[in-house]
């Protein structure tokens, strides 16, 4: 039975490595979504954590409803990416500055 | 037995965390993101929370993850201008990132009386089982909310299909049922031509 300080600890720092995966990748559009997917992993990870040891189950349907969004939230960044890739044909963030079309 | 666990799925999960924000391939890159979803489901299924770990091999991993893969083995992307600046911001970015994580671990550290809190009974009952338990909550409590988080998936699928949906401009083929329409009297035209004579009109020959 991991203790909780334990798991805390785990959740925290995968949001600081996904916080510095999104300062190291800054130009990969891709890498950048998938560092958001890892920081709600530790967030979900850190609700988990609190409804376990408070013995009961609210963490844990906060966990499904964050599930829900971000499956959406990627489901419509990669149809973005997928349009931008066509129209520009590239993921570098610096290339993609333009308001129009 | 079960810390020894915790501790394999945890640096397991750690490794991956950190591969996912350095290789340089991405499609390398889902592949621990892959693996980073696996070790938390791990991790899950310590924690007793065994509905949500399925959820997120079965889900996450299973649809979220794979469209991701479709999208990164799809795009033809040309990898060399993307990993420019990583050793440029190498520095700001273990910097920023080991600032983050020394504030959270000093607000960890000063509720300390948490490890002494034993988990409590109602999470899991051994009759009933946290699939049960999370469904009477989930559909009792937080229905309205479960019916939004339905309708929010129904708007991002008409979203992500409306977003990237692609029409012919003319259709170059004739489309099944226009050849089903089509009628020899549409079609064909029987014109009678008188003869030509023979030698008549021989000028060039």
């Amino acid at each position: 039975m991991p203790e909780l300080l334990d798991v805390l600890g785990l959740a925290a720092l995968l949001f600081c490595i996904s916080v510095a995966g999104i300062f190291l990748n800054r130009k990969n559009l891709l890498i950048l979504l998938m560092c958001i997917e890892l920081m709600l992993l530790s967030v979900n990870l850190n609700f988990v954590a609190f409804s376990h040891y408070h013995g009961d189950l609210h963490g844990q349907v906060f966990v499904i409803f964050v599930l829900t969004v971000a499956a959406a939230e990627i489901a419509i960044g990669l149809a973005i990416l997928v349009l931008l890739f066509r129209k520009r044909a590239t993921i570098n963030v610096d290339n993609l500055d333009s308001m129009r079309g | 037995m079960q810390q020894i666990v915790y501790y394999c799925f945890s640096l397991l999960l750690l490794f991956a965390g950190l591969m996912v924000i350095s290789v340089r391939n991405p499609v390398h890159a889902a592949m621990f993101l892959v693996l980073a979803f696996f070790c938390a489901a791990g991790v899950w299924l310590l924690l007793h929370a065994e509905f949500l770990a399925i959820l997120l091999v079965l889900i996450y991993v299973g649809a979220v993850m794979v469209l991701f893969l479709f999208v990164v083995m799809m795009l033809d992307i040309d990898l060399a201008p993307l990993h420019e600046g990583f050793v440029r911001h190498l520095l700001l970015g273990l910097g920023v990132a080991v600032t983050l994580f020394l504030s959270l671990w000093w607000l960890l550290r000063g509720v300390g009386e948490f490890h002494i809190m034993k988990p409590g009974p109602g999470a899991t009952s051994s009759e009933t089982g946290n699939t049960q338990l999370l469904g009477e909550l989930l559909f009792e409590r937080y229905y309205y909310a479960f019916e939004l988080a339905g309708a929010l998936l129904l708007v991002a699928s008409v979203a992500a299909i409306g977003l990237t949906l692609r029409r012919r401009r003319a259709p170059r083929a004739p489309t099944v049922p226009e050849q089903l329409r089509a009628r020899r009297d549409d079609r064909v035209r029987l014109v009678r031509l008188d003869p030509v004579k023979p030698g008549k009109e021989g000028d060039d020959a």
